[in-house]
Order: C-alpha cells, then structure tokens, then sequence
C-alpha cells in the first residue's frame, strides 16, 4: 500500500515557478498505475466483498455450516439463500465455510511456494554456473510431472485436512515460481546497480536481498496473486477426485463434488459453490493481470 | 540441427532416469500396499499376507525393487499389480490408447482456437470483441474442469431427454458391446469424444489464446511488420505471413510446458464422462495403494511430457532460424 500520509504531511510545493513536480514514491506509481486498470479495481472490490461475506457473513449469518435444519432439500429462498441439501443443512452457510477453507489453503500454497521457489530461483540464477544447473534440474524435474497425479497420490496418503493439502499442493507449485523468478533474476544480475553494489564490496546476501528481490518484487507478487488462483482450482479438482480435504473439514470442491449426483434434484447444491470458485479465482486473475499492468508498463506499451 | 537434436535427446534420458527414481520412491514412501488386507474385516490370515508381500518384492529393499522394476520396464513388464491377475503394461497400453485420442483432439481444438482467437484480438484489440474475448478466456481460466464438464455432461443429457434418443453419448469412451463394423465402430468412438473434447479444449484454450494476442501484439509493433506494411503489402498478408509466422514461435514452447496440465485436465475430465482411460487408471491405482501401477502410470505420463518437451525445442530450431545457427 503506498503511504499516502507522506503525500499530505509534505510541504506545499511553491507556486512561483509554473510547472512543479511533485515526488512521487515507487509504490505510489503503481498504485496509481493499478487504479487505472478498472476491471483490476473492480475485482479487487469483489474479491474483499466475498472475503468479508466468508469471515464475517459466516460468523453473523443465523446458520451455522454444520447445523441440521428441518427443511430437507428446499430451493433457494429468503431463509436460506442457496437452499439447503437432504439433510437439512443450509448450502449459504456450508458455501461460507467452504470459501474460507478454499482460501485458506490457495494463500498458504501461494505464500509457501512464493517463499520456497523465489529463494531457490534467485540463489540458483544469482550464483549460475553449476549451481544453476544443479538446482534448476531439480525444478524441472517436479515440473515434468502432471501436478494433479503427484498431488493425488501424496494426499491419499498425507492429506486430509486442509493444512496437510496445502503442504502437498505447496511442493510441487514452487517449481514454477523458481523458474519464473530465476528468470527475473538472470536479468537483473546484469544491471548497472548491481554492479556498482558489488564493486562498493556489497556481500551477495545483501545483493540478494537488498537489490534484487526489491526489484524482483512485481513479477514475485503477480505470480502470487496467480498462484492462488491456480491452487484454488487444483484443491477443486483434487477434492472432485476424492483426494483432497476430506470431511468434517470442508472446502468449495468438495461440496461441488458432493453434490454432482444431486444435479437435478437440488442444482443449487452445485451451481453455487462452483459459482463461488469462479468468482474467487476470476477476481484473482483479474488483480494479477493489473498488478502485471502497474508493475510493469513496458508491457503495456503497445496501448498507445 | 541433428547434433542439437541428438544432444537433447541424450540430454533427457538422465531426467527421465531420476524422475523415475523420484515418482518410484515417493510411490513407495507414501502408500502400503498390503494395508487393505490387513484392514479388511475379518482380517486376511498373516499367511496371504506374507504371500502378497513376497510377490510384491516388499521384502527386498528400496533401491533393489526400483531397479528390477525400471529393468523390467524396458522388457514391457512393469511390475506386480495388487490384483494379482491384472498385468499393468497391459492395461496401461490399453487405457493410454484412448486417453492419448481425447488429448490430442483436444489439443488441436484448443490451438486452433488459440490463435484464431489470439490473432483476431490482436489485431481487433480493444473492439468489443477483444473484450469479449478476454473476458470469456478469463472466464475459462478460472473454471473448474470438472464442473464444467459436469454442465456440458449435463446438457447433453438433457438434450437426449429432448430429443428422446442417445443422440450424444454422455457416458464411457465407447458402447458397449462396441457396434460390429469399422464403420459404425469409428462413429461410435467418435460421437463419445464429442463432450470430453469440446470440455477439455474449452478449458485449456484460453492461457494459449492470452498468450498468442500478448505474442501477437508485440510483433506486429516491430520495425519490420512496420516496413512490410510501408513498401505496400496488404494489411492482411502481413499479419498472416509476416506476423502470425513470428508470433506463433513461442508458442510452441508455452504448448509442450502445458502438456503436463492437460494430462492433469484429461484425468479429471475422463472422470466426469467415466472414461476408461488413464485418469481411471490413476485413481483406482491411488486408492488400493497399487503402488507399481502409480509408479508405471506416472513414468509414461512423464515421458509423454519429456518428449512433448523435447519435440518443442526441436519445432524452434526449425520455425526459428537463429536458433538453429547460434
């Protein structure tokens, strides 16, 4: 968040001369630069909207997730929103608690696997030579595996609950966050900063840490942003196998999955939780595409 | 260009050896094969047990079992099932046959439409269709496989409902029995594929067709789409001759990385329309603890993606000269 208090504490820039420049800092150019991305703005909106309904809907809401009510199989209605299913229980609130769990795994996975997978890049493309090549083997390999399988068969076996999954799906999606931040790296090695910091005896921790990881910071937080998204619709699939979070714990792709059989006798049981799931991983998108847009304008160039 | 193509091949043969250790171990590490039959009830007599456990070599260590295994696998045996009766090389041949024609139909309807459609936005950007365009792909992009698969499963069913006859076939990859003539025997396997592909290229098509507008986008701002342009040539000759030829390099390579999550695609969806394919294969293996068919499945699946891998980077060689030259 760009600190907007400096902006107002600073003095008046003086009015003898026509034009003034006013100091912006980087943070603030690319909020500036997000805000302009309307559909990022808007999902943005939507994405805490659903965040806040998931933490304080559900606390306030008068069902809880796991309560049996009397009305067994009802439509949609006033008093419960999304229906119910067979046993009575209310969908709006089991959506709820799905939303929360869902999300709590796609962030942990995005944050473990950002953290494991940036360090590796960075260290793998700072250093290059062997070990370059060394650790970037190993990236690959984890890369050439369809994640779904591996993550299958280590879940039927680790998993259950909702950390236990998000530790699995974490191993295997920091591979891609390596590759994608050893590239940022690789180019950033060759800069004239850099350079400079090394040749006034910068260590290469503070290299690492001070120079290019602060540079590396946009395309690390797009792919953050991204990662979520992903790790949302993986844990989806994974509970649709049978192999993800498994009840009395709960998430968005089980209850879709619950309830395929039931499509139509009670398709709101299926249509809302998956409406739900594409409301999270499409604001998400959307957010990552104007975190792209701010953070990097070059891209962007060709919109003149 | 040979030496290239001989050195990545050699190149990938060390990765696909320790894949197979890696998928071997972590197989191994993680599930017990004979715990269904000390789970079951009545327990089974310690006597079968020690049985199953000598037939499935569980007596010999770690690394011996990973080598007579991979020996095995270059013979076509590919280790003990825990179905006694059932030969993994086998039934693995059989279910990659048919998973291999939904993937690859797939496939080329996804890249068809990626770059009918990454072109058209491209080219259009910022016209009503290019927002309709993105917003769709973006739309598919956070999709579940599966509940989309479901709906067009669904639809399909209503619309025999309708109809009042099988006119789209919603379930298994072919009748059963098949129907007798090469003929009808083809239709049969063809009208089956109708849903699993649309669904599976639907959800796969849209990171290409991103891809392709982004590649597109900025070829057609470089100086020598610019020149072609200015010594005359027609709009449309240049983006389809001079800029789509460039733009769809990349592609390539963004096509073979993805290969590993259409696999992933292709086991959920054959799921919904209960294929018996590959992805049946995986699940069945994973839930009885069948450890040599994970491990055989997750071999061919890697050497599918290691060789898509390798098919790419010799395509750039040849769609990119100074590749070939460097």
């Amino acid at each position: 968040m760009p600190d907007t208090t400096e902006l107002s504490t600073a003095p008046a820039p003086a009015r003898d001369r026509e034009f003034t420049v006013e100091e912006r800092s980087q943070a603030q150019l690319v909020f500036r630069r997000f805000l302009q991305h309307r559909a990022a703005v808007v999902s943005l909106c939507v994405l805490v909207a659903l965040i806040l309904l998931a933490y304080v809907g559900g606390w306030l809401w008068k069902y809880d997730a796991g309560q049996y009510t009397p009305d067994n199989s009802v439509p949609p209605s006033w008093d419960h929103p999304f229906g119910t299913d067979s046993s009575g229980r209310d969908q709006f609130a089991q959506v709820l608690r799905g939303t929360r769990i869902s999300l709590q795994v796609s962030v942990s996975v995005a944050i473990l696997a950002t953290l494991v997978g940036t360090v590796w890049g960075s260290v793998a493309g700072y250093f290059g030579g062997k070990t370059d090549t060394v650790m970037m083997r190993i990236s690959d390999l984890v890369l050439t595996l369809p994640l779904i399988a591996v993550a299958a068969m280590l879940a039927h076996n680790f998993g259950g609950s909702w950390y236990l999954i998000a530790l699995v799906i974490a191993a295997l999606y920091w591979a891609y966050v390596s590759r994608v931040s050893r590239g940022v790296v690789l180019s950033l090695r060759e800069k004239e900063f850099v350079e400079a910091a090394k040749a006034l005896g910068a260590s290469d921790t503070r290299i690492i840490l001070r120079h290019l990881v602060p540079n590396a910071l946009g395309s690390i937080l797009v792919n953050l942003t991204i990662l979520v998204a992903l790790a949302i619709l993986l844990e989806t699939s994974l509970s649709y196998l049978g192999f993800g979070v498994t009840p009395p714990d709960t998430s968005l792709g089980l209850l879709v999955s619950e309830a395929q059989t039931a499509l139509t006798t009670r398709p709101w049981l299926f249509y809302f939780p998956g409406l739900f799931i594409i409301l999270i991983a499409l604001t998400i998108n959307f957010i990552g595409d104007g975190l792209r847009d701010a953070f990097d304008p070059q891209q962007t160039k060709v919109r003149q | 260009m040979l030496a290239f193509a001989v050195r990545r091949i050699l190149y990938s043969i060390p990765v696909l050896i320790v894949a197979s250790f890696i998928i071997f171990a972590l197989g191994s590490a993680s599930a017990d094969p004979l715990a269904p039959l000390r789970e079951k009830n009545p327990p089974a007599p310690p006597t079968v047990i020690e049985a199953e456990r000598l037939r499935l070599h569980l007596d010999q260590p770690l690394l011996q079992r990973y080598f007579s295994w991979l020996g095995g696998v270059f013979r076509g045996d590919f280790g003990p099932s825990v179905v006694s009766t059932a030969n993994i090389g086998h039934d693995l041949g059989d279910r990659f046959l048919v998973t291999i024609r939904l993937i690859a139909l797939a496939m080329v309807i996804a890249l068809i439409l990626a770059v009918v459609i990454g072109v058209l936005t491209a080219v259009k950007q910022y016209s009503k269709f290019d927002y309709a365009a993105t917003f769709l792909g973006f739309l598919f992009l956070a999709m579940p496989a599966f509940w989309f698969a479901i709906l067009l499963k669904q639809a399909g069913v209503s619309f025999n409902l309708a109809v009042g006859s099988q006119a789209i076939s919603t379930i298994g990859q072919a009748s059963v029995p098949p129907p007798k003539g090469t003929g009808p025997y083809v239709l049969d396997i063809l009208g089956h594929m109708v849903l699993p592909t649309i669904s599976l290229a639907l959800i796969s098509y849209a990171a290409w067709s991103r891809f392709t507008r982004a590649s597109m986008l900025e070829v057609m701002n470089s100086d020598y789409v610019r020149l072609a342009r200015a010594k005359g040539l027609s709009r449309r000759t240049v983006m389809v001759k001079h800029a789509l030829r460039t733009a769809l390099i990349p592609l390539t390579t963004v096509t073979a990385l993805d290969i590993a999550s259409i696999i992933g695609g292709a086991v959920v969806t054959e799921n919904v329309f209960q294929w018996k394919g590959m992805g049946d294969y995986l699940v069945t293996s994973i839930r009885t603890n069948d450890v040599y068919a994970t491990a055989s499945w997750l071999l061919i699946a890697a050497t599918v993606v290691i060789v898509f891998n390798l098919i790419a980077d010799l395509l750039y060689g040849v769609l990119d000269p100074r590749i070939r030259y460097a």
